[in-house]
C-alpha cells in the first residue's frame, strides 16, 4: 500500500485506539458495578455470545448492534463509556426462535460494548466489542 | 410525549408451522435521554419508552427493557417461531404512562 496522507491517518488513529483499549475509560467502574449487580459477582464464561457491531461508527447517536447468545435466557447490554452504562435487556420468551436481537444504540465516545447473558442453567456469559465513534459523523 | 408516536412493524403475512420468522419493529419516539441540556443550560427531563414486548397468541416472544442509551426511534429485530395461525401483539410502554400497541395477523399453513 502506498503511504499516502490518508493511509497515514488511518494507521495513526488505529494506533491511538489500541492504546486506549489498554487503559479502561473512567466510567469502567460504573459498568463493573452494574454487571456485578446483575450477576451477583458470579464468574462469567466467554465464547458463547456473538456481538455484531461496526468497528467504526460515524454517528454515535445510532449505532447498530446485534447480539446472539444461543441458550440464553436474557441478554443485557452495557456501554462502558456512557454516563449510564446500562443499554438494554432482552428477555426471551417461549416463542423466541433464536436468542438473538438487533437494535440501535447511543454511544457517547469510543468504548466497549459489553453483553452479559444469563444462561438457562443460571450461569453467566460475557462478550465485549470495541466500537470507535467518530463524533459528529465528520468521517475523519 | 404522546404526539407523533407511530409504531411500524414488519411481519410476514404467512409462514409454515414451526418456521422461524424475522420480525422488525420501529416506533417513532424522541427517546429524550435526560442527559441533554437546552440553550439555557437546564437539563431536559428524561422521556423514553422503557419497555417493549412482543407476544403471539398470548405467549411471550421477547421482552425488552430499554434504557436512555437506546437511539431515537427505537428499532428492534428478532426471530420468532409460529406454531399456528394467530396474531402478534406488540406493546411499547412510555415513561409518561402511555402504552402504544399494534398487532399483526399471520396465516400458518
Amino acid at each position: 500500500m502506498k503511504l499516502t496522507r490518508r493511509n497515514l491517518l488511518i494507521f495513526s488513529s488505529a494506533g491511538v485506539a489500541a492504546t486506549a483499549m489498554g487503559s479502561l475509560p473512567a466510567f469502567a467502574s460504573l459498568t463493573d458495578d452494574a454487571i456485578a449487580a446483575l450477576t451477583g459477582g458470579a464468574d462469567m464464561g466467554t465464547g458463547v455470545i456473538t456481538i455484531t457491531a461496526p468497528e467504526i461508527a460515524e454517528n454515535g447517536n445510532t449505532v447498530p448492534i446485534g447480539v446472539d447468545a444461543p441458550g440464553a435466557e436474557s441478554i443485557t447490554l452495557f456501554a462502558d463509556g456512557n454516563p449510564v452504562p446500562a443499554v438494554a435487556t432482552f428477555a426471551f420468551g417461549p416463542l423466541a426462535a433464536s436468542n438473538a436481537a438487533s437494535t440501535r444504540i447511543r454511544l457517547a465516545t469510543t468504548q466497549n460494548v459489553i453483553a452479559v447473558a444469563k444462561m438457562q442453567d443460571g450461569s453467566f456469559q460475557m462478550a465485549k466489542a470495541n466500537v470507535k465513534v467518530t463524533i459528529g459523523g465528520c468521517g475523519g | 410525549m404522546a404526539s407523533g408516536v407511530k409504531p411500524r412493524v414488519k411481519v410476514p403475512k404467512k409462514a409454515a408451522a414451526g418456521e422461524t420468522i424475522t420480525i422488525k419493529t420501529l416506533i417513532s419516539h424522541k427517546m429524550e435521554s435526560g442527559q441533554r441540556k437546552d440553550s439555557d443550560g437546564n437539563v431536559i427531563p428524561r422521556s423514553i419508552i422503557n419497555r417493549f414486548t412482543a407476544d403471539f397468541n398470548g405467549q411471550n416472544v421477547i421482552d425488552v427493557t430499554l434504557e436512555p442509551a437506546i437511539s431515537t426511534n427505537p428499532y428492534f429485530q428478532f426471530e420468532a417461531v409460529v406454531p399456528e395461525s394467530g396474531e402478534f401483539t406488540f406493546t411499547w410502554y412510555d415513561d409518561d404512562g402511555d402504552v402504544y400497541d399494534t398487532s399483526k395477523k399471520i396465516a400458518v399453513s
